[in-house]
């Protein structure tokens, strides 16, 4: 018996260690290889620790992600140059998402930022922190500060209880809403706390320094809804949620607009300014329909459908690639996302996936798959 | 009598007639197990052929035969049930049934006690 696709993250260098990397072994978490890093693949089931997360909380280690802090004059306008997001509208604490773009408006990482009092807060995928970071500093100029926090953990509690769990150990969370954050005191340790996350459920993503991760990770598990969670089920969850992952789902030679995350460039002052990488062929496609478009598929039949499956035509021809797969433990079916011609990516369209030489049946399905539950503001 | 490969597949033997399955360790290695494709009737394969597929929630896994032979039987509950494998992967989790062509190459393989020390080890 042997692996057949093994997750294509693992990589040939010396791994380091996180924070929590004892917190996780004493636990029973199955550590391997992930972004650099020994990471939790699972404890005790990806499936049981995907439905607790959906029916309860999980706590999951996301320590590998960059966290970085910019400041300085004539900040927002500077990153506007870099991103397709209105930095200028986002107001204190209020948190957004957007992707770090290449000159022909390839997608060089998607990322979260948040406004504090001095700066902005950014979250960048872990696999591609250096790359980031060396990407801002070429751009941005020198009276811009970039300082990557590589001191701090950064946790994510999710789930319907996770505000319950929270709540009763850092009072006042509870009256954040989906994409703002705050600064909070938990016995002396500073925390960064937004409403936020990568599972479709409500949640909250905690900067915490890292000699104090185990500490707030064992106080977070001793409340009764919370689990700590892998990575394996951190992947299905975000899947069924319609949540592309970079580095699968999302690379240089996608577009906003092929990768249907419209929504990034959802700001009309953007869009007249047209001053972000890539802005003509990216608003081009944005009235016309970019030529390939990434959708869901439901799968039929039981056997998942992973990475690197082909997309079929209606002549056998290779028209697209699945770029995320697996088994949905929520829906209890396969799904995947994949590119697809626009021609194809209606939902409801039937098309052929093929596989190591086998053939299979999917239908282009509405997006998420499961829905999001996130705890919203009034507008 | 129950023969043990290092790619952590079993084939328990009663005459010329085996019965291959994967490990219980192997079992917990791939996590939960979402799909089982097993061979049909009739199939001939050779030591060492790719004559299954297990599929857990994060991984897709060949299974090799660990003897030549004629597949007479594949456990065809595991289409709707692939998480017996999880359940019993000694005994309900069995993959398929073959006629053994070759009987002296079960030499080759472990026996249970060499199987349990292989695996203390990795």
């Amino acid at each position: 018996m042997s692996d057949v696709d093994l997750a294509n993250d693992y990589v040939e260098v010396e791994l380091e260690t996180l924070p929590l990397d004892a917190w996780h072994r004493a636990r029973g978490g199955r550590m391997v290889p992930f972004a650099g890093y020994h990471m939790p693949v699972q404890y005790e089931g990806i499936m049981a620790e995907h439905l607790w997360v959906r029916e309860s909380a999980g706590l999951f280690d996301v320590s590998h992600m960059g966290q970085l802090v910019l400041s300085g004059e004539g900040l927002d306008d500077e990153l506007e140059k870099l991103i397709p997001a209105d930095v200028r509208g986002v107001k204190p604490n209020g948190q957004k998402y957007s992707l770090l773009l290449a000159e022909n408006g390839g997608i060089l990482d998607d990322l979260m930022f948040t406004r504090w009092e001095d700066g902005l807060y950014m979250v960048v995928n872990g696999a591609v922190k250096y790359e980031d970071i060396g990407h801002l500093r070429d751009h941005l100029p020198d009276a811009i500060t970039l300082n990557h926090m590589d001191e701090q953990a950064l946790l994510a509690l999710q789930g319907p209880k996770a505000v319950d769990a929270l709540s009763r150990i850092v009072p006042g969370v509870e009256t954040l809403v989906f994409m703002t954050g705050g600064h909070f005191d938990w016995n002396g340790t500073k925390l960064w706390i937004s409403r936020s996350g990568y599972t479709g459920e409500d949640g909250f993503e905690i900067s915490v320094p890292g000699e104090k991760a185990a500490a707030l990770a064992d106080a977070l598990t001793a409340e009764p809804e919370v689990k700590p969670i892998g990575l394996g089920a951190r992947d299905s969850l975000r899947l069924e949620a319609d949540l592309p992952l970079y580095g699968h789902d999302l690379d240089p030679e996608t577009t906003p607009i092929m990768a249907a995350l419209n929504f990034a460039v959802a700001s009309k002052r953007r869009r007249e300014e047209a001053n972000f990488p890539g802005a003509e062929r990216i608003l081009i496609e944005r009235e016309q329909g970019a030529v390939i478009r990434r959708v869901g598929l439901l799968v039929e039949g039981r056997q998942p459908v992973r990475e690197g499956a082909a997309v079929l035509d209606a002549d056998g021809s290779e028209v697209g690639k699945v770029t995320s797969g697996g088994f949905a433990p929520t829906l209890g079916a396969p799904i995947a996302m994949a590119y697809v011609p626009a021609a194809m990516a209606e939902p409801g369209t039937v098309i052929q996936l093929n596989q190591r030489g086998k053939v299979h049946q999917a239908t282009v399905a509405a997006m998420p798959f499961v829905p999001h539950r996130y705890v919203r503001g009034a507008k | 009598m129950r023969y043990f490969t290092e790619d952590h597949e079993w084939v328990d033997v009663d005459g010329d007639i085996g019965t291959v399955g994967i490990t219980d360790y192997a079992q917990g290695q791939l996590g939960d197990i979402v799909f089982v494709d097993v061979p049909e009737e009739g199939k001939t394969v050779a030591k060492g052929d790719e004559a299954a597929v297990v599929e857990s929630v994060k991984a897709a896994s060949d299974v090799y035969s660990p003897v030549s032979g004629t597949v007479i039987e594949g456990n065809a509950a595991l289409a709707d049930e692939p998480g017996m494998v999880n359940e019993d992967a000694d005994g309900e989790g069995w993959f398929f049934k073959l006629t053994l062509s070759d009987l002296d190459e079960l030499e080759d393989l472990m026996d249970e006690a060499k199987y349990e020390a292989f695996v203390a080890k990795l």
